[in-house]
């Protein structure tokens, strides 16, 4: 067992850096990046904790999750013991400890953040639950109480999933319905396997479905059934369908061969593994120079994507400066350290194709930030007679998604507002009784912590509305 | 789940599968199509529903074997499952009594489509003329259903083995410069080349014209834009706002330009394959 340190030895420790695959070798392959810890790099890290109470920083993490408990048992070496803590709170450990912004959550709320150096949370987490896989341990038994009341929810992603659990958890019958033929939302279509491994995604998901929730896949509500049958047949219906359709920049050429949006680039790459074409049997086109547009998350998964799928040049592609992009400053990192090249303070006017119909280039103009505006960040404005042209075989377009009416088209009484997202208080509940709803269909594009925060929300809520029914 | 119940070949090219998929059957419409994955390595396919019973719980499908994930699918037996199967997907065609005629052209593959505008136009009560048309005699499918399906049904063949040598858009010319008045709207299904031609004539007369826009699609659902077409000038996703769609407004060219995008890689996929069966069957 591990030797207890003394506070002031903890306040001088630095945090246990995080090994990765090297630059050069991880662009030639699909493998995670970051390695994870060893048993001894987890607890090293764990023990710089100060086990504070309150804790700080549970409060920064919309999932709950009991952090000073599990760290503790961490440094005891009992990981099964920080497991089922993490667990009963959290069903999707592995995957927040690998893609949730911690910076901003757990870790920015961190005493230790103080002083810069918070306690490698997130790293901790994903070492106990990727532990759990490893040993193909489980602890998901279906509950022994059941309270015979039904709940649908719309949607697999990681705010269907989280309220599928802890209503699972309650006694509750409980069916997912989702429209593709995989459970996970963006953790499967979106976000690639070298940021968050499938299997990983795959582990979890097998663990809701033992505590005995029903994933009907191959399921679209609004098509195959619609909101309004669900409402006659369950108790309560959680619409939890994401933020899933893709914007264009509306420029000419957007509809020449070898323009994707982000979305249709990502799913192709992730969801049907065009990267094993055609072993896969779905295609991807990406030859010499690929061109992202766009400065988030999504945007870096696409440069990095097409990076790996053999792209000589990869460049991204985007409207203002490197302090005002919206990707996590890591990612940003890891994207440099891979050869991504930036063009910043630029933006494209017009998509240039040849006879064929294929795109061929991008062309751009140069940008300057004037004014702040409403949001308080200044406005890009374009700097006249700038006009230039970056070679393109492949352009992806970034620049964000939107609510899809599908599911919203046939839900009867559940108000959505001008964007189309649906109207929820901060428990989920919408303008139907019988309806809640949660995650990017709310909020328009959020983070996949947020999305689990509010399906725990709303599985808390209709718990509370059922029960007080009887 | 998703199982072949029965499979029917056709021509040489050209199979029909009934799919065990009640939550499908019951949903579905003319003009709406499903997408399916023949295989846990497959590719998404969108087909269109030919045919559907909602009480015995399956959809029939009519395909034709164009390239490695139709082959694939040509090869799977009665009583296997597919990997995935799901629908109804697009919006349902536009379909009422319009007291009157209405002009059904169908080409190639695309007869099996058309049939259940068909049948339904005809049950609203509709005088429905059907057109169908294919390269050769072997490859007009569904005759009889068709006849049943419609008031007069005509035939062309390119070859003039089968009905009248030429092309749909002949008789569709000839029967609009008749009764031009009498025809209340058109549907028009086939290749790209088939529906723009035929749209030209529509143009031609000044009539509306319906047709369904094959594009490649990944999810179908309207999350990638991976379908979209040009209709009127706006960016329109097939899969989400079509598959029908105002021929009239439609740019083809554009379309038909989209749709070869995966040439290259799609002959490669179909060489693999190709050579897989070649090995199992001198294995085997
Ligand atoms: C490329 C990419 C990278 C990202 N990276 C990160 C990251 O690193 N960290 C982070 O915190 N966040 C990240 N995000 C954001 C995060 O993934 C989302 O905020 C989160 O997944 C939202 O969860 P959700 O459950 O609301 O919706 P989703 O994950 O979108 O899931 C919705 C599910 O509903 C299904 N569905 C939709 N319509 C229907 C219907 N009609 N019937 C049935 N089912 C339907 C969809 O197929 C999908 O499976 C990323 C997003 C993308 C696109
Ligand atoms: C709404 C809709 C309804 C359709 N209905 C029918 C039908 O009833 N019967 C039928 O035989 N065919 C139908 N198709 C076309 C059918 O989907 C394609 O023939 C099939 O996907 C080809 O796959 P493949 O691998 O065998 O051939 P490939 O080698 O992949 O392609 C051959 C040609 O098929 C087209 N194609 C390829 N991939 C797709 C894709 N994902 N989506 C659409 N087209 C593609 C391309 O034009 C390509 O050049 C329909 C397509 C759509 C969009
Ligand atoms: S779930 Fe996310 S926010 Fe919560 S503790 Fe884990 S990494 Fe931090
Ligand atoms: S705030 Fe930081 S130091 Fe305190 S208990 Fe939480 S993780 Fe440990
Ligand atoms: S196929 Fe993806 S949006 Fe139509």
């Amino acid at each position: 067992m591990a030797e207890k340190l003394k506070p002031a030895e903890k306040l001088k420790k630095d945090r246990v850096p995080m090994r990765n695959q090297e630059p050069l070798e991880r662009v030639q392959n699909f493998l995670e990046v970051p390695l994870g810890y060893s048993l001894e790099e987890a607890i090293q890290e764990a023990q710089r904790c100060l086990q504070c109470n309150p804790p700080y920083c549970v409060a920064g993490c919309p999932a709950d999750v009991r952090i000073p408990q599990f760290v503790e048992k961490l440094i005891a070496e009992d990981i099964k013991g920080a497991f089922l803590e993490i667990k009963q709170t959290n069903a999707l450990p592995a995957v927040c400890g690998r893609v949730c912004p911690q910076e901003e959550q757990c870790e920015g709320a961190c005493i230790m953040n103080k002083k810069g150096k918070p306690i490698a949370i997130g790293r901790l987490e994903r070492y106990v639950a990727d532990w759990a896989k490893q040993l193909d341990y489980s602890d998901a038994k279906k509950p022994s109480t059941k309270l015979n009341k039904k709940v649908a929810i719309v949607g697999s992603g990681p705010a269907g999933l989280a309220c599928a659990s802890d209503l699972a958890k309650l006694g509750y019958d409980v069916t997912v319905y989702e429209a593709l033929h995989k459970a996970g939302g963006v953790l499967v279509y979106g976000i690639p396997e070298f940021r968050l491994p499938k299997a990983i995604v795959g582990y979890e998901v097998d663990q809701i479905k033992e505590l005995g929730v029903e994933i009907n896949l191959n399921y679209v509500i609004g098509l195959t059934k619609s909101v309004d049958e669900l409402m006659q047949e369950y108790d309560a219906v959680f619409l939890a369908n994401g933020a899933g359709a893709p914007s264009f920049l509306k420029i000419p050429g957007e509809n020449l061969n070898g323009v994707y949006s982000a979305s249709e680039f990502l799913t192709r790459s992730n969801l049907m593994k065009a990267y094993e074409f055609p072993n896969y049997a779905t295609p991807i086109r990406v030859d010499q120079k690929a061109v992202v547009v766009g400065g988030g998350n999504v945007a870096m998964d696409a440069v990095r994507t097409a990076k790996r799928l053999g792209a000589k040049e990869a460049t991204i592609v985007y409207r203002r400066g490197r302090k005002e992009m919206p990707a996590r400053a890591e990612e940003i990192g890891h994207a440099e350290e891979e050869g991504i090249k930036f063009e910043l303070l630029t933006n494209p006017v017009k998509i240039l194709g040849d006879e064929y119909g294929n795109v061929v280039g991008i062309e751009c103009v140069r940008m300057e930030l004037g004014e702040p505006d409403e949001s308080g960040r200044r406005r890009p404005q374009v700097v006249e007679g700038s006009n230039f042209v970056i070679d393109a075989d492949t352009v992806i377009i970034a620049i964000g998604q939107s609510a899809n009416p599908i599911v919203a088209r046939s839900a009867t009484g559940v108000e959505t507002n001008k964007w189309g997202y649906f109207v929820a208080d901060e428990n989920g509940k919408t303008t139907h009784p019988k309806v809640w709803a949660g995650g990017d269909i709310v909020t328009g594009a959020a983070t996949v912590i947020l999305a689990v925060g509010a399906g725990k929300k709303a599985a808390k809520s209709i718990h509370e509305t059922l029960s007080n029914k009887q | 789940m998703y199982k072949i119940l029965k499979k029917q070949k056709w021509s040489d090219t050209i199979f029909s599968n009934w799919i065990e998929a009640p939550f499908v059957a019951k949903a579905a419409q003319p003009g709406q199509f499903i997408i399916l994955i023949t295989s846990q390595s497959g590719e998404r396919i969108p087909l269109t529903i030919a045919d559907s019973n909602a009480k015995e719980g399956w959809v029939q499908i009519v395909y034709q074997v164009v390239g490695a994930s139709t082959l694939e699918l040509s090869l799977m037996n009665e009583g296997e499952n597919l990997y995935a199967f799901v629908g109804p997907l697009g919006v349902p065609s536009e379909i009422e009594n319009f007291g009157g005629k209405v002009l059904i052209i169908g080409g190639g593959i695309g007869i099996a489509p058309i049939y259940p505008v068909a049948k339904k136009l005809k049950e609203l009560g509709n005088y429905v003329i059907s057109i169908i048309g294919a390269r050769t005699k072997d490859l007009i499918i569904m005759e009889d259903k068709m006849k049943e399906a419609s008031n007069e049904l005509l035939i062309a063949t390119d070859d003039g083995t089968y009905g009248q040598k030429g092309f749909v858009t002949n008789i569709m010319d000839d029967i609009l410069k008749k009764e031009s008045e009498a025809i209340k709207d058109i549907w028009a299904v086939g290749p790209p080349i088939m529906m723009k031609m035929c749209t030209r004539v529509a143009n031609e007369h000044n009539k509306q014209i319906w047709v369904s826009l094959n594009s490649i699609m990944v999810d179908g659902t309207g999350m990638c834009g991976a379908c979209r077409v040009s209709v009127g000038g706006k960016t329109k996703f097939a899969c989400v706002d079509g598959p029908e769609f105002r021929g009239n407004l439609v740019n083809f060219e554009e379309m038909i330009l989209r749709q070869r995008q995966y040439c290259d890689q799609e002959r490669e996929a179909l060489m693999l394959l190709e050579e897989k069966i070649r090995r199992q069957a001198s294995n085997g």
